[in-house]
């Protein structure tokens, strides 16, 4: 556990050891109820102190606990939200890019199908998965398994953690501009449901390639960007230390998003984050996620493509003399 | 002394160094590509295409404009959209001063009606000089009103692309623009009107990823770097030299991602004959 902890959630640490070293005094023979009276005390103090450093996190914190490796990944959600998923593979043209899982699902009743970007829990499976940096190839197998939902009349949910599209020599070669640039023109004329859910990184060109849609979520905190605070930085003062000072700038935070008018809601996560409760999380984001479906799946397809393209139309700011 | 003169004297000067006396000094250009010297204009004769390597140097949207359509047909749209600053981003305001000043008041790309070759089409052309070309709110909006112009009258598309990528200072707003774009385009390939897609250098990021890559033809010119990663990004990532051409236009159509490589001098006439065949028009004679 500590070995993960996040440098802001250090202070939570020390409440945590008096925890445990009470929990074990007590199991040692200690007196029941005077352990139960001190340690309830000890208990509200961490959940209000996590509880504070959560509602005050900067925005370089967000990023930080959208990247937490103990995040909920999108597997964890298909796991923790449907039921009788069975995963698809392949593009049918080049390969099957284990960056991005999908397939069909059971989400209140009804059969929808599931894509989402997957990041590896240890190093052996990032490898596999390339960090969840997604290649041609996986935003083609994810377009290949929404057009198989547009035929069998099923919704499609989008479930994204991607740190952005991964440049490399193959991915150019095999055409990555191309790839999401057809994505984005199919999606628009997708005739069956689209609800797209950031959980965790929302990467720049690889994250919308999967996420345009009839509705955009995002847990409170993940984060969305068109380029890495790192990246941003490196770019503009050529230095990628003052990423801090670029995630403050470049406006990624969900509540950020929802100002601008880029999404749709946000989803709350459990106190101290996603990664603290993931079955929590997941709860939550169920039921948000049966709420958006009962109300598109009411709309006829003529009206969903046409509030949609409208939807994209209104964002962006500018004047005019 | 003397023995110095009759060396100048007998040492022959290349033609290009005695026009060199005659000519301002201005009026010489030299090649980034090849070093080729000539006088500044048989490059503008050239559209600005080395006459000696055929390098293709990177020209302003208005240049484009000149040469593509029909003299005296050009009419600009939406010249009054402009950029606002809804992040708050440090130094923006100043930089799309600066952007102003080099490229002009109409932003990272210039839109508007014309007719080439007689026919009527919409066009749409980015200016690299712009903030690189950088798309924006104001990018995303000219291009949508242009695709729904193009729709609602149903004329042709044309879109000259040549740009780094999304703005960085409109965040994810600017993201959104391929979206954005995305929807109208898409709509349009719904009614089956034209879009023919031209790539000039470079053509990288979030344009590359959307309407740049959506034509129905994707002309690019020759050299042109097209990508979605920026070379240098790439380099970084993989820790060694790209290989010689990687992500040139030439690369790309080696690998199937663009349709043709056309140079810049037949780029007007390659793109009407285009247009006529997918309008299921007579071939130019016809066509007065
Ligand atoms: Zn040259």
């Amino acid at each position: 556990m500590a070995t993960h902890t996040l440098d802001f959630e250090r202070p939570l640490l020390e409440i945590e050891r008096q925890i445990e070293e009470l929990k074990k005094m007590g199991g040692a023979g200690g007196d029941g109820a005077s352990r139960s009276s001190d340690l309830a005390p000890l208990e509200k103090q961490l959940a209000e102190l996590r509880a504070e450093i959560y509602r005050k996190l900067t925005p370089m914190q967000r990023v930080q606990v959208a990247r937490h490796p103990k995040r909920p990944y999108p597997l964890d959600y298909i796991r923790l939200v449907f039921t009788d998923f069975v995963e698809l593979h392949g593009d049918r043209l080049f390969g099957d890019d284990p960056a991005i899982v999908g397939g069909w699902a059971r989400l209140d009743g009804q059969t929808v199908m599931i894509i989402g970007t997957q990041k590896g829990r240890d190093t052996k499976e990032n490898l596999r998965r390339n960090f969840g940096m997604a290649h041609p190839e996986g935003y083609r197998k994810a377009l290949r398994l929404m057009q198989l939902a547009e035929k069998f009349h099923s919704p499609v949910l989008t479930l994204i953690d991607i740190a952005g599209a991964h440049p490399g020599l193959g991915a150019e070669e095999r055409g990555q501009a191309g790839a999401i640039a057809r994505n984005l023109i199919e999606m628009a004329a997708l005739r069956t449901p689209l609800i797209a859910t950031v959980t965790g990184e929302g990467g720049s060109g690889g994250a919308l390639a999967i996420g345009m849609a009839d509705r955009v979520l995002m847990l409170e905190n993940s984060v969305y960007s068109v380029i890495s605070p790192e990246g941003c930085a490196a770019i503009l003062w050529k230095d990628a230390t003052q990423k801090e000072r670029a995630a403050e700038a470049l406006k990624l935070t969900a509540q950020d998003q929802l100002t601008l008018g880029v999404i749709d809601e946000i989803i709350p996560e459990p106190t101290g984050g996603a990664h603290a409760d993931a079955e929590a999380a997941a709860e939550i984001l169920a039921e948000a996620l049966k709420r958006h479906l009962r109300e598109l799946m009411k709309l006829r397809t003529a009206k969903l493509l046409k509030r949609r393209e409208e939807k994209y139309l209104s964002i962006g700011a500018f004047t005019e003399k | 002394m003397a023995r110095m003169a009759w060396f100048k004297k007998e040492r022959k000067p290349r033609t290009s160094e005695r026009v060199k006396l005659e000519i301002p000094a201005d009026a010489w250009e030299k090649c980034d590509e090849c070093g080729h010297i000539d006088i500044k204009e048989r490059f503008v004769r050239a559209l600005n295409v080395c006459p000696n390597c055929g390098h293709h140097r990177r020209i302003s949207a208005q240049e484009y404009i000149d040469f593509l359509v029909d003299e005296g047909s050009w009419h600009e749209l939406d010249a009054g959209l402009k950029s606002v600053d809804p992040l708050k981003f440090e130094s923006y305001p100043e930089r799309l001063k600066l952007a102003v000043k080099k490229a002009g008041p109409l932003e990272a790309i210039r839109t508007g009606y014309a007719r080439l070759h007689g026919m009527p089409v919409d066009l749409g052309v980015m200016d690299f000089n712009f903030m690189g070309g950088s798309m924006g709110s104001v990018v995303g909006e000219k291009i949508a009103r242009l695709a729904r112009r193009s729709i609602d009258k149903r004329i042709p598309l044309i879109i000259v692309s040549a740009s780094g990528g999304a703005r960085m200072q409109e965040g994810v707003l600017s993201l959104m623009q391929m979206a954005k774009t995305s929807g109208v385009l898409a709509e349009q390939a719904f009614w089956g009107i034209p879009f023919v897609s031209i790539l000039t250098n470079p053509t990288t990021g979030g344009v590359s990823a959307s309407y740049a890559m959506q034509g129905d033809v994707i002309l690019a010119e020759p050299g042109a770097v097209i990508g979605f990663a920026g070379p240098r990004v790439i380099k970084q990532t993989i820790g060694q030299d790209l290989p010689a051409g990687f992500q040139t236009a030439e690369f790309l159509l080696e690998h199937g991602m663009v349709d043709a490589v056309v140079p810049r001098s037949e780029l007007r006439d390659t793109t009407a004959q285009l247009l006529r065949h997918m309008a299921g028009r007579r071939p130019a004679e016809a066509a007065d």
